[in-house]
């Protein structure tokens, strides 16, 4: 085979017998082939050609075979490396590029990779820069060493080199080598040569991108860019200004004198007849339109003058833009995006809408596609103009295409308002049904948020939010599990009985078909508002509460207590429902034995419930123990503690639900002040539940039992109503707290990170918050560590927090506080809101006798840390 | 800007890979192969554009040859068509009716053709015809080098 050292045949034009395009010198491979086959004679063996591994690679018939092939290869590669084999150099910086592409390391190859720029010859310099922008990046400390070789590069007189080294810059520059270079590229912007002035201002471009400080070097440069004719320099000038204006509004307002510039190049491309060099498809150099039409957008926002002098090159884009190609399209769309963030005049915009309701109905996807994002985008400016797409925006939500879909299921949502959400509601409900289980989650939730914002009536809401429940199943946000059992809670009577009619018919119909594992989260409301309101489910006096739906039919049976505790028994026994699920269910059954009256359904209930003595989760044994011992010890208890919960406080308002009217809110500093109190009403061992509490003060002295009882069944999320939106404010989800925070199975996930927080330091006493966040979740865990330098009893932390966070306390390891000993509680508090973590706390203790006060506000926690 | 371009087979082969951001080489490995089996697994009917994690990504098959492009949110999707598809034209007018193959046995050429026509995620050259005459003005400089070099070798300069 032909081989000759410092030739490299896959590296210039093919052999001519292959080579299908320009030859500068068939002569030269007649030479070329002379001059192969002395070498050869002499010098033996040479490295495989690049071509010839590659056939090779491809000819390996399994994956083990290519590796050895592979793996030889590069065992060969390496041993020239260490050689200082300067002759094959480029060649087998090329076979590893191959091998490289294929997913094996090519790590090794980065020194030689300097070693060939750093070469005089062109071929090597191509090759290793190259190889340098595929094998080095910004995170390897080789990178550094290139900058020099840049640097000599940058200055070469040769075109082409100075290309390559700009090329390099471009793909690869970190903040040390933008600093180091900037100025070379300054200097090459203002080169004559057009090759090296358009590189060198996309460079400029990076560099900005990567070190923002480095803009004000560029700017003298750069305005002068606007002036060439040729269009790769205005492109990229357009692109680097572009940059400029997004980095500092100072330039933005700098740049906005180019707006009659931009203006006439632009006019200058519409109008010009047809120029072969930049046409495509009829249309005049699309790739400039689209640039200078952002950039006039990015100028024209929020200036009436700006816009004034773009609107009627924007007419004319907008009208005169040829549609039929794909060219014409993107440019209609930047325009209309254009039109959209400047300010224009009206008919401009109604212009722009129509262009996309054209797109709407185009049979391209991709237009579709971009249609519907830009509709998404202006649907702030123009509401009733993108209302008119309505019905067609609904067809997309059943199109095949997920990303089309997605787009459609976006839009959808902004165009709900007061006026259509019954039929929007209709249409996302059958799309909720269909979509991808990726869908089912974000859908459910902006759907529970529109219900909230736009109900037409209580009715309407309850009836909306059990649809999502069955339809969007275990994808459900767990919060809207809280919020639901808050919108029961807070309804009138009658309405109540509905709910708990309704939702009887979805549980048992879930039970028998066996899909309740799959819609745990309806279960888990069922159970609270049947185990609440049982009463009124069995009771005939609910007979005349209608419960036809929206078509007329009534498909409501009254079950018989006994059923009803039938179909709990299936649910409580079945294997796939969660722990969560059932300690609902377990609690909302002892709820029932109060609500059910007939002796036949006791007992039953009092079966079940013992069965749970022995179950083999702790927190359901313990429950089902405590539970048992309502029916003998404590009976006389039962009645009173299982009684039905006051109603709730509105949940916080969501973040994004601007138009609701503000609740009254409590002035915050009495707000924290009654947290705090509230803490201090229940801040007995274990107890926080004031209301409970209230109700049976004779019982404090039926020892521990009790108030441990009272903890498991935790009703902290009721306030009594002198106390506004204390506990229920700062526990946003009262009903998962029911059961969620003490049996949690949030802490079995590791934590991933730890950090410390200094919460208290005084008089020997420090109490420390040692941080731990869940996860990929919206928690965190705070160990309370407290350790003191005297012996201190009657230590009791308490802790608050704003109204956003659910804060959830366990309880401490001891009261007394020893010198070389600590104690320690768990706190979880998870965030939805994500906003930065307070947390107000109150310790108190007693030392030598006298009791010891400290409060302090904690809000030194890592920024993050809900991230 | 664009952060990435891959070039891929139907059957999942890499082909040719450019990032302009900065990645470890394992994330990279991953963005490659989860990108690539979401694209493949698309239907032929369905629109270009895919939403994948933060960036916007634009791909069309051309034969048996996938290009795919990584965009951030506020570049043109319809314009980023037309880059691959002024990609393509010009690989073709290289080599002379572009396949697969032209490709993976002169990737080195893909890249370079890829480099006189994006310059750090952004268009740096509008015209066909500069871009052809900037590689074939280098082609003939290495050519002359070697030639040069073999003539030197041989003792006839």
């Amino acid at each position: 085979m032909m081989a000759y050292p410092m030739y490299e045949v896959d590296w210039s034009v093919l052999p001519p017998e292959q080579n299908r395009r320009f030859n500068p010198a068939f002569n030269i491979a007649t030479i070329k082939q002379v001059v192969n086959e002395a070498i050869e004679r002499v010098r033996m063996p040479t490295p495989t050609r690049l071509r010839d591994l590659i056939r090779q690679i491809r000819a390996a018939r399994t994956a083990a075979e290519e590796r050895s092939v592979v793996n030889k290869e590069c065992a060969y590669i390496r041993s020239t490396f260490r050689e200082e084999d300067s002759v094959w150099r480029c060649r087998n910086i090329a076979k590893l590029l191959y091998i490289h592409m294929l997913g094996y390391p090519a790590h090794f190859g980065q020194l030689e990779c300097l070693k060939l720029i750093a070469s005089p010859r062109f071929t090597d310099k191509r090759v290793g820069y190259l190889g340098a922008m595929l094998l080095l990046d910004e995170r390897q400390d080789v990178h550094l060493l290139i900058t020099n070789c840049l640097k000599n590069d940058l200055n070469s007189n040769t075109q082409f080199v100075v290309g390559l080294a700009l090329c390099t810059l471009g793909a690869i520059a970190s903040p040390e080598m933008a600093r180091d270079l900037a100025s070379e590229v300054e200097r090459l912007i203002k080169s004559p040569n057009a090759y090296i002035k358009k590189k060198a201002a996309l460079c400029a471009f990076r560099i900005i991108r990567r070190v923002p400080d480095l803009m004000e070097m560029f700017l003298p440069a750069t305005r002068s860019l606007l002036t060439e004719k040729n269009h790769g320099v205005l492109i990229t000038g357009v692109t680097l200004i572009t940059e400029m204006c997004e980095n500092s509004p100072d330039t933005l307002n700098h740049f906005k004198k180019i707006v009659p510039n931009l203006v006439r190049i632009l006019k200058n491309l519409i109008q010009a007849g047809y120029s072969p060099e930049h046409d495509v498809s009829g249309v005049s150099d699309p790739f400039l339109q689209v640039k200078i039409l952002r950039l006039l957008r990015i100028l024209g926002k929020n200036d009436a003058d700006a816009s004034e002098a773009m609107n009627d090159i924007l007419a004319q884009v907008a009208t005169n833009t040829e549609t039929s190609k794909n060219v014409g399209n993107t440019i209609l769309y930047e325009t209309v995006l254009s039109i959209m963030d400047i300010k224009s005049e009206s008919s401009l915009r109604v212009l722009a809408v129509n262009i996309l309701g054209r797109f709407l109905l185009n049979n391209d996807k991709n237009i579709r596609y971009v249609a519907l994002n830009t509709l998404l985008r202006t649907v702030h400016v123009d509401t009733s103009a993108v209302q008119r797409h309505r019905t067609t925006i609904l067809e997309c939500l059943k199109d095949p295409d997920v990303s089309i879909r997605r787009r459609a299921m976006e839009l959808s949502f902004a165009l709900i308002n007061g006026q259509n959400i019954r039929s929007m509601m209709k249409e996302l409900l059958t799309f909720l049904e269909r979509s991808d289980a990726e869908f089912k989650a974000h859908c459910s939730s902006a759907m529970v948020l529109a219900a909230e914002r736009h109900a037409p009536s209580n009715k309407w809401h309850l009836d909306t939010l059990f649809r999502v429940f069955l339809k969007a199943g275990n994808y459900l946000r767990d919060d809207t599990v809280s919020s639901t059992i808050q919108i029961i809670s807070a309804a009138a009577a009658e309405r109540q009985a509905y709910a708990s009619m309704r939702l009887w018919t979805a549980l048992e119909q879930s039970a028998i078909s066996g899909l309740a594992t799959e819609r745990q989260p309806l279960v888990q409301v069922a159970a609270w508002t049947i185990g609440e309101y049982g009463d009124l489910l069995v009771s005939e006096e609910s007979n005349a509460i209608s419960m036809a739906d929206e078509d007329g039919f009534d498909e409501f049976t009254r079950p018989s207590e006994e059923y009803v505790i039938d179909i709990y028994q299936k649910l409580l026994w079945s294997t796939q429902l969660s722990i969560t699920t059932k300690e609902y269910l377990l609690l909302s059954l002892a709820k029932l034995s109060t609500r059910f009256t007939t002796q036949p359904s006791q007992d039953k209930i009092r079966v079940i419930i013992d069965t749970f003595g022995s179950h083999i989760h702790i927190e359901l044994q313990q429950r089902g123990v405590e539970l048992s011992q309502l029916y003998r010890q404590y009976a006389q208890l039962r009645p009173a503690l299982l009684e039905r919960m006051p109603a709730m406080e509105a949940a916080a308002p969501r973040r994004d639900d601007n138009d609701r009217e503000p609740s009254p809110e409590p002035d915050p500093a009495i707000h924290q002040q009654d947290a705090l109190l509230d803490l201090i009403v229940g801040s007995e061992p274990l107890t926080n539940g004031d209301a409970e509490h209230k109700t049976t003060p004779n019982l404090n002295n039926n020892t521990n039992d009790i108030l441990d009882l009272l903890s498991g069944l935790d009703l902290s999320g009721t306030a009594p109503p002198s106390v506004p939106a204390t506990v229920a404010a700062s526990v946003p989800a009262p009903a998962t707290l029911l059961l969620d925070g003490l049996f949690s199975p949030a802490p079995h996930i590791p934590p991933a990170e730890v950090s410390t927080v200094t919460a208290l330091e005084k008089n020997g006493l420090r109490v420390i918050l040692e941080v731990e966040r869940w996860p990929a979740s919206d928690g965190v865990t705070l160990t309370m560590r407290a350790s003191s330098l005297a012996t201190l009893t009657d230590f009791l932390f308490q802790a608050a927090v704003p109204r956003t966070f659910r804060l959830d306390m366990m309880s401490p390891s001891g009261t007394v506080l020893s010198p070389n000993s600590e104690i320690t509680q768990v706190l979880k508090i998870t965030n939805p809101t994500k906003t930065p973590l307070r947390l107000r706390i109150r310790v108190s203790y007693s030392s030598e006798g006298n009791p010891v006060l400290e409060q302090a506000e904690v809000n030194n926690f890592p920024p993050d840390l809900f991230n | 800007m664009m952060q990435f371009m891959l070039l891929f087979s139907r059957q999942g082969k890499l082909r040719l890979q450019k990032w302009y951001v900065a990645h470890p080489d394992k994330l990279k490995k991953k963005i490659t192969r989860e990108l690539i089996t979401t694209v493949l697994a698309r239907k032929p009917k369905m629109c270009s554009f895919l939403e994948w994690k933060d960036v916007k990504v634009v791909y069309k098959r051309y034969a048996s040859l996938y290009f795919c492009c990584a965009m951030e949110q506020e570049d043109n999707e319809l314009l980023t068509l037309e880059l691959i598809h002024r990609y393509v034209e010009l690989l073709d007018k290289y080599f002379g009716s572009v396949c697969e193959l032209d490709i993976i046995f002169n990737f080195e050429k893909a890249y370079f053709i890829l480099d006189e026509l994006v310059l750090g995620g952004e268009l740096q050259e509008t015209s066909k015809k500069n871009v052809l005459k900037a590689i074939a003005a280098q082609d003939l400089l290495q050519e002359d080098e070697t030639v040069d070099a073999a003539l030197r070798e041989v003792g006839l300069l």
